[in-house]
């Protein structure tokens, strides 16, 4: 007997997900209004876009966002993978319990704390704050969503792979090459991924630790946002949103891909 | 620790594995809060930086036991005492914990809804769910901005059905920052409930509905007690990071009632108070640190399962 969803699971599933992007969807649909009030609908136009393309100072802050997101988002998942493959792999070792706090403490830390404190620090140190200060504040930030990603996918593999390998007399490093690395790639990548992401929607956390010359994209849409709706903010968010959707369609189609080709590999192996 | 692994202790490969992280968390992570805790001893001062004491190491031992002598409680003592502070703990504690329980609330049926899809139809909800999470928290937040105001869509729907007969002040509400909070965390509160309700043996309740157990007395008996692992989580994930809440309130609520991040914020970037800002900020930490160590239980334990 195995009984499907119920009219009730069915009705509630729907308007999450309605909840989640009736907002979304009126957001996107307005940026397509000819007219500059919000309730009213003035016809499908693209001004806003091409007002957009004008904005010097928006086009400016949303390269430095994507520069930040990119070194940031590098930067973390080399750093997180090591700590997933540390937590995974390494047993117990003396700090750990301390090791692990750090890891998961941010993943829950009110961002007003990490970039209060990370700003404290920088001034401390005396250093120019600026592109570098929030690349850095971004990494550690995003360095525990990837170490929980790969921790993940870490756990989930088969072990013998990587015995059978050292049994073979292969050492430890070019294992990790050779067998472990190929195997967490897909979870590397998402990991990645969602850094960028996360560094490209921060806004506390760069706001205290940036300096002169760094407005990242964020920072000016909150500053215009306090002003009240504009189209052209409209237009800003839908291509936002079209890129990271693109990007996480791309994505769970190559990992599918990926995901059927290994099964046919099994499959070829087995026969 | 199983003998042979590939990382043993002792290569130098292992090291370095575990160093690289662990000094960049400990630099980055660790020494900045170490910093805060100084600051938050110190007083305010128009100087550059804004605070007193400064360490000055270069006149030697004198200089940090000056230092020393200039660490003072004085800024606690200052937020013990005036009601703004404590009347802003008490509104993030609020509408953290309010807002936690409309998130458990909508997103349990949300979770057992999905968990009841053939697994063919999981992974696909499952990502729906994600990816607004993925698109920015400011977009979010704009997106009921769009909404909510005054002559936004809400009002406009609500005239033409007739229910209203006069637009309502949605915005810079209560309502509005529960809503906003509601909207943005709901993917945290959804996908940890998933995850322990995909894994629960669907023979369960067929054994319970054998021995002649009503659906409803079912799920009380059996899915809610198996699933509390992941309400903890749910739970965790959400009142922690919205207790420090600060872009909702910001950008929805009022400013007749602050919650405890918009204080901080306003003392750091209005007022140029670094040891106030500071100690709001250990103070805040301080309430949030047993919630926190649940939570990080709670993954170990999980980690610990698996392996």
């Amino acid at each position: 007997m195995r009984r499907g969803p119920s009219f009730f699971n069915v009705a509630a599933v729907a308007l999450g997900l309605a909840f989640l992007y009736l907002p979304i969807a009126i957001l996107v649909i307005y940026s397509f209004n000819a007219s500059r009030l919000v309730t009213v609908w003035g016809g499908w136009s693209l001004q806003w876009y091409r007002e957009l393309f004008h904005d010097a100072g928006m086009i400016e802050s949303a390269w430095v966002s994507i520069r930040i997101a990119a070194l940031s988002a590098t930067a973390s998942t080399v750093l997180g993978t090591l700590a997933a493959v540390a937590l995974v792999r390494m047993g117990r070792f003396r700090g750990r319990l301390l090791f692990s706090g750090m890891i998961y403490a941010p993943l829950v830390m009110p961002e007003v704390i990490t970039g209060l404190s990370l700003l404290l620090m920088f001034v401390a140190l005396n250093v120019d704050r600026g592109f570098w200060t929030v690349a850095i504040a971004h990494t550690t930030l995003t360095l525990c969503f990837v170490t929980v990603i790969v921790q993940s996918r870490l756990i989930g593999f088969d072990r013998s792979l990587e015995e059978a390998a050292m049994d073979l007399g292969c050492p430890p490093l070019r294992t990790f090459l050779t067998i472990t690395l190929p195997l967490i790639v897909p979870a590397i990548a998402v990991g990645w991924m969602l850094a960028f992401s996360l560094s490209l929607d921060d806004l506390v956390i760069a706001s205290f630790t940036t300096g002169p010359g760094a407005t990242t994209l964020p920072i000016r849409i909150y500053s215009e946002i306090r002003l009240g709706v504009r189209p052209e903010i409209n237009a800003v968010c839908t291509i936002m949103i079209a890129l990271v959707a693109t990007g996480t369609i791309a994505a769970s189609l190559l990992a599918k891909r990926s995901a059927v080709r290994r099964e046919r590999a099994v499959l070829a192996a087995q026969v | 620790m199983i003998a042979g692994t590939p990382y043993g202790q002792k290569s130098w490969s292992a090291r370095l594995v575990l160093l690289a992280p662990y000094v960049w968390l400990l630099a980055f992570f660790l020494a900045p809060f170490a910093i805060v805790l100084k600051i938050s001893l110190s007083q305010t001062a128009l100087a550059q930086p804004p605070y007193l004491p400064v360490l000055d190491l270069s006149v030697g031992w004198h200089g940090a036991v000056t230092f020393l002598r200039g660490l003072s409680l004085e800024t606690y003592g200052l937020i013990a005492s005036d009601p703004i502070y404590l009347l802003s703990y008490l509104k993030s504690l609020e509408v953290a914990a309010l807002s936690t329980a409309i998130l458990l609330l909508i997103g349990y049926p949300i979770a057992y809804g999905i968990a009841r899809f053939s697994r063919r139809w999981q992974p696909l909800l499952v990502m729906l769910v994600i990816l607004p999470f993925w698109t920015s928290f400011l977009i979010r937040i704009y997106a009921w901005i769009n909404i909510l105001q005054h002559d936004g869509l809400l009002n406009d729907v609500l005239m033409k059905l007739g229910i209203l007969n006069a637009p309502v002040a949605w915005l810079a509400s209560d309502t509005a920052i529960y809503i906003g909070v509601v909207y943005s965390y709901l993917p945290f509160m959804v996908l940890p409930l998933y995850a322990t309700l995909e894994k629960m043996d669907r023979s369960l309740l067929e054994a319970a509905a054998d021995l002649g157990c009503t659906r409803m007395r079912a799920f009380w008996l059996v899915i809610a007690p198996l699933s509390l692992p992941g309400v903890a989580a749910g739970v965790l994930l959400c009142f922690i990071p919205i207790v420090g809440e600060f872009v909702i309130p910001d950008l929805l609520g009022g400013s007749d009632s602050l919650m405890i991040g918009q204080t901080l914020w306003m003392e750091f970037f209005s007022n140029k108070d670094w040891p106030t800002a500071s100690a709001l900020a250990v103070a805040l930490l301080c309430l949030l640190i047993v919630p926190m160590m649940f939570y990080e239980r709670l993954q170990n334990r999980e980690l610990e399962k698996v392996q």
